[in-house]
């Protein structure tokens, strides 16, 4: 179990800051997500619901070249929903699918935001990562 | 000085017109002396993305539940709350947020039982505001700590628990959740995640009212006569002078507890915070399922 390099670098942020800096913190990564690229965008029959969410968030991954990149959508009215979405899609952008796979399931308690977010909201962001990861061995099965 | 007598026009025809007030009323009065705004969300970060200028935010779980046990904030941890966001004894509180208000009638409610008492509901909420352009802001709200006093939270009047409820069953119950938890189909509203309740159901004789039949498409609240006819009429609740409403965990049966509270003028309504996440694990009680209220087992 690891972090890719860019999530330990986040997880390192988080950790130096305090509980309420935490929070705008994760404000700038719910900023930080860009929008679907138009072929996801015109085709909402490839994105996977993530039901673990209380809002509605879709994801879709894609492994290219031995490359993984994750695509996600969230409302802006969630935007803690899309702090965690902002935080997968970018700090797996760019791995080896062996490397997106060894993220540990718990990382949503790597980032200090129990007591800032409450436990209840952080269920969402394992429920994301369990849904790429999944989609990842899919994609990769038989290679 | 905003007063509890002063009430809008549009608002006259309910029972207690001085607890809603308007967005055009809100951004007149919001920086007035002796009134403090309120943001209350279900996204914690939804404040922060931006809110009313000079507004604070409860969080209707990290600040008004106590961490622990499952219950409110002690009356200490509470008035330290209330000190550290600036909120005095006597001041004015409106509350507002997203979904409707949703959570900012549960703030009202858990502010209800600590007896805080002038409290409001921006009409529309959240979305509202928004949607008529009017001003948000990113920055951070600082306001001068007050000496809140501890005071008791009272559990008896606006509360029930669930041996009340037990006792209450074949009284005016009101299940305030989507048809399909009523019935049993399922444990959490639709598009939620399934979480906390053993079995699915409701509480035999319970009329089933989804909470967010009491607003409109723009979020504010439906006319008198609108809420009369779901009600009194449609619930059949009539004249009852002791009504319970329940939910998952008692933050949609809030927004109930308001509508009839308030704006029907019930004499008596208690929301049951335990709700469905209690009930639906409790050993031995009973439970009805699909989309009749069911009978009251005998005694």
């Amino acid at each position: 179990m690891s972090l890719t390099p860019v999530l330990q670098e986040f997880v390192d942020d988080f950790a130096a800051v305090g509980e309420q800096d935490r929070l705008m913190l994760l404000l700038d990564h719910a900023d930080a997500l860009l929008a679907l690229p138009a072929r996801y965008a015109d085709h909402p029959d490839l994105l996977e619901r993530v039901l673990e969410c209380q809002s509605p968030v879709f994801l879709f991954v894609e492994v290219d070249g031995g490359v993984v990149h994750v695509h996600a959508t969230a409302p802006e009215e969630a935007p803690t929903t899309r702090g965690f979405a902002s935080i997968l899609v970018r700090g797996l952008d760019g791995a080896t699918p062996d490397e997106a796979l060894a993220v540990p399931a718990d990382l949503s308690s790597m980032l200090g935001l129990e007591r800032a977010v409450s436990p209840l909201r952080l269920r969402g962001m394992s429920g994301m990562l369990g849904r790429i990861q999944r989609q990842i061995r899919e994609r990769t099965a038989g290679d | 000085m905003p007063s509890t007598t002063e009430t809008e026009a549009q608002f006259a025809e309910f029972a207690h017109p001085e607890r809603l007030v308007s967005t055009a009323w809100l951004a007149e009065h919001r920086g007035d002396a002796g009134l403090v705004v309120v943001e209350s969300d279900e996204d914690v970060l939804l404040y922060e993305t931006g809110h009313i200028p000079g507004a604070v935010k409860l969080d209707w779980h990290t600040d008004l539940n106590d961490p622990v046990t499952r219950d409110y904030l002690s009356p200490e941890a509470f008035a330290e709350l209330m000190r550290r966001k600036g909120i005095g004894r006597d001041d004015t509180i409106v509350l507002y947020g997203d979904k409707s208000n949703w959570w900012a009638t549960y703030a009202l409610w858990v502010l209800a039982l600590y007896g805080h008492h002038d409290t409001r509901i921006l009409d529309g909420g959240r979305d509202l505001w928004v949607a008529e352009g009017r001003e948000m802001t990113r920055d951070a709200t600082q306001r001068p700590a007050t000496d809140y006093p501890v005071v008791e939270r009272d559990d008896t009047t606006l509360r029930a628990f669930r041996d009340d409820v037990l006792a209450h069953i074949g009284k005016p119950l009101v299940d305030v959740r989507s048809p399909e938890e009523y019935s049993g189909e399922r444990t959490t509203a639709p598009a939620y995640p399934e979480e906390g309740a053993l079995r699915a159901g409701h509480i035999p004789t319970a009329a089933n009212v989804p909470w967010g039949k009491a607003v409109r498409e723009d979020g504010t609240f439906r006319s008198r006569a609108e809420l009369e006819a779901i009600y009194r009429d449609d619930a059949g609740l009539g004249d009852a002078d002791d009504v319970v409403a329940y939910c998952r965990i008692g933050e949609r049966s809030s927004h109930t507890w308001f509508v009839l509270t308030h704006l029907l003028g019930y004499p008596s309504v208690r929301n049951y915070d335990g709700s469905w996440t209690e009930w639906g694990s409790l050993v031995r009680v009973p439970i009805a399922i699909g989309a009749e209220p069911g009978e009251a087992p005998a005694r």
